[in-house]
């Protein structure tokens, strides 16, 4: 299968501090990868390098065997690598369908057209509904956005990441702060993403439950150095990732969920 | 009865010459984060320039076109040339933009002469209506109807289209749009040289109004749009709407039963919103 996504000894340092040590790894199209590590781990910082976010120290980016170096973020979006983020990022006072609708019509150049009704482009519409849909919102179309609680808001985020269309999904703790009752809804979103768009997914969580049931393959980061990366069972069953992390805490988090 | 009818209209006619200035100070303010002193300079410009059309060309529609026509080609130039060089300095913006200002009020001078030029209102748009007892002045009237009608207009294009989807949502968080993949920048221009267009059109509105223009005019003017805009609420095109109205209607009272008040009344209506409403009666930023 042919490689999508990939790093070469990434690193970046801040002051004495090394958050993300020499990681490098590789990611195959249309594939699902957790990335787990205990807090501070550099799991946050490491979405941060791919997708540009933050410059690295040392190392690359390659996305589709291209250097990504010089690209910003929103370049990098445009290419096809699209983030979500640890807080919720929705724009409060527009409608849901208008925050829908203004990612799909994100990739059109600015041209006078754009003063016509809105209603004379019905696909964008629909469109902008079918992605309501797949995360469970449409119900709510009409809302404001924020009014939405604040796993809603979280769905709202992914069909905004989804209606960008990029092929790589960075999702970064979609459940964070979310209620026990919302995270099964968002569980569901996440898996039908997974199962209609075929899309490259790259998910930190804490939930291991949700990870188990998700991956096809899990990276452990620790203290910024990439521990261990295959699949579930393997991970599962390596003494150094239960020695470092698993362990005491896995059992903590299997306990509260 | 009668009086109170004038004065509301007149209230209401200052109120939309106003509304005219502080639109597009609004939107520059909230989408681009621009502080722009030199509005006020557009504002003149498109008073001088209409009043010279008219003579021109006789006609009061070419006049007015002509002003909007020279907002645009000002508000193209401002933003390349002043603004763009000073995005996310505000302390360069106040300075940059107030030198421009005094730019332009001094090559009105140097275009058109010191003094005072007097502007006449085409006769069509002349006289007065009475009803009953009441007398209507139409050019005031046609002051309202067309501010209403560029307010319709703006929220047609704000709430209705792609381009107004853009502009609330940058207004709300640009860094987002831009993060969703969209080029801001381009928006920024084209709603710089609407703002622009709109203070020349307030400007040529307001040079029969008046009867007389003068260069300054711009900066008097500028300044009720920034009390417009903070009381309306930074980046909020209803709100700058509703806000003028209520400084048009409170100068126009004011000037009649409180005449040593009528220069305060626009700082205490800001300082009486600031105190209780911070971020101004409607508030656009989330």
């Amino acid at each position: 299968m042919t490689t999508i996504l990939r790093t070469e000894n990434l690193t970046i340092r801040f002051g004495g501090h090394t958050a993300v040590d020499h990681v490098n790894f590789e990611m195959p199209e249309k594939h699902f990868k957790s990335i787990i590590g205990p807090n501070g781990a550099g799991k946050t910082t490491f979405f941060n390098l791919i997708s540009g976010e933050l410059k690295p120290s040392e190392g690359k980016v390659y996305f589709k065997n291209e250097d990504m170096s010089r690209f910003s973020s929103v370049d990098r979006t445009r290419k096809g690598l699209g983030r979500s983020f640890q807080i919720t990022n929705v724009f409060p006072n527009l409608t849901v369908l208008e925050n829908v609708r203004l990612a799909v019509q994100s990739k059109e150049k600015i041209r006078y057209q754009m003063f016509r009704h809105i209603t004379s482009y019905p696909s964008l519409i629909k469109k902008a509904e079918e992605l309501l849909e797949v995360v469970l919102l449409l119900n709510k179309k009409q809302a404001i956005a924020s009014q939405l609680s604040h796993g809603e808001k979280r769905k709202l985020e992914i069909a905004m990441l989804l209606a960008l269309d990029t092929e790589v999904l960075l999702l970064d703790e979609p459940t964070a702060g979310m209620s026990l009752e919302e995270v099964p809804t968002i569980l569901e979103v996440i898996r039908r993403i997974k199962q209609q768009d075929n899309k490259t997914i790259l998910l930190i969580e804490h939930k291991m439950d949700m990870i188990l049931d998700l991956s096809d393959s899990i990276m452990v980061l620790f203290n910024g150095t990439l521990l261990a990366d295959g699949t579930p069972e393997e991970i599962m069953q390596n003494e150094t990732v239960q020695n470092a992390y698993l362990g005491g805490s896995y059992n903590e988090h299997h306990a509260q969920s | 009865m009668e009086l109170l009818l004038n004065l509301m209209i007149n209230g209401l006619a200052t109120g939309m010459l106003i509304f005219l200035l502080a639109a597009g100070l609004t939107l520059i303010f909230g989408l681009m984060d621009v502080l722009n002193f030199a509005h006020g300079g557009l504002f003149a410009w498109g008073a001088y320039s209409s009043v010279w059309f008219y003579a021109l060309t006789d006609s009061f529609v070419v006049a007015i076109l002509g002003a909007i026509v020279t907002g645009i080609i000002l508000g193209f130039i401002t933003e390349k040339l002043i603004i763009t060089p000073v995005y996310g300095n505000h302390i360069q913006q106040i300075l940059i933009t107030l030198g421009f200002m005094l730019v332009l009020t001094e090559l009105l001078k140097v275009v058109f002469g010191p003094n005072q030029i007097p502007a006449k209102t085409p006769p069509y748009l002349a006289g007065s209506w009475e009803i009953g007892d009441v007398i209507i002045i139409k050019y005031r009237v046609f002051i309202i109807v067309v501010g209403f009608l560029i307010f319709g207009i703006f929220q047609y294009i704000l709430k209705k289209t792609k381009i107004g989807l853009i502009v609330r949502a940058g207004v709300m968080n640009k860094e987002m749009v831009q993060t969703l993949g969209i080029n801001i920048k381009n928006v920024f221009l084209y709603v710089f040289i609407a703002g622009a267009a709109l203070a020349a059109l307030g400007g040529a509105l307001m040079a029969p109004y008046s009867g007389v223009i003068y260069a300054e005019m711009g900066m008097e003017f500028a300044i009720l749009g920034f009390i417009v805009v903070v009381i309306g609420g930074m980046g909020s095109f209803p709100g700058s709407l509703l806000a003028a109205i209520l400084v048009g209607l409170a100068g126009s009272f004011m000037a009649y039963y409180v005449p040593s008040l009528s220069l305060a009344v626009n700082m205490m209506l800001m300082a009486v919103v600031l105190i209780f409403r911070p971020q101004g009666l409607f508030k656009a930023k989330g």
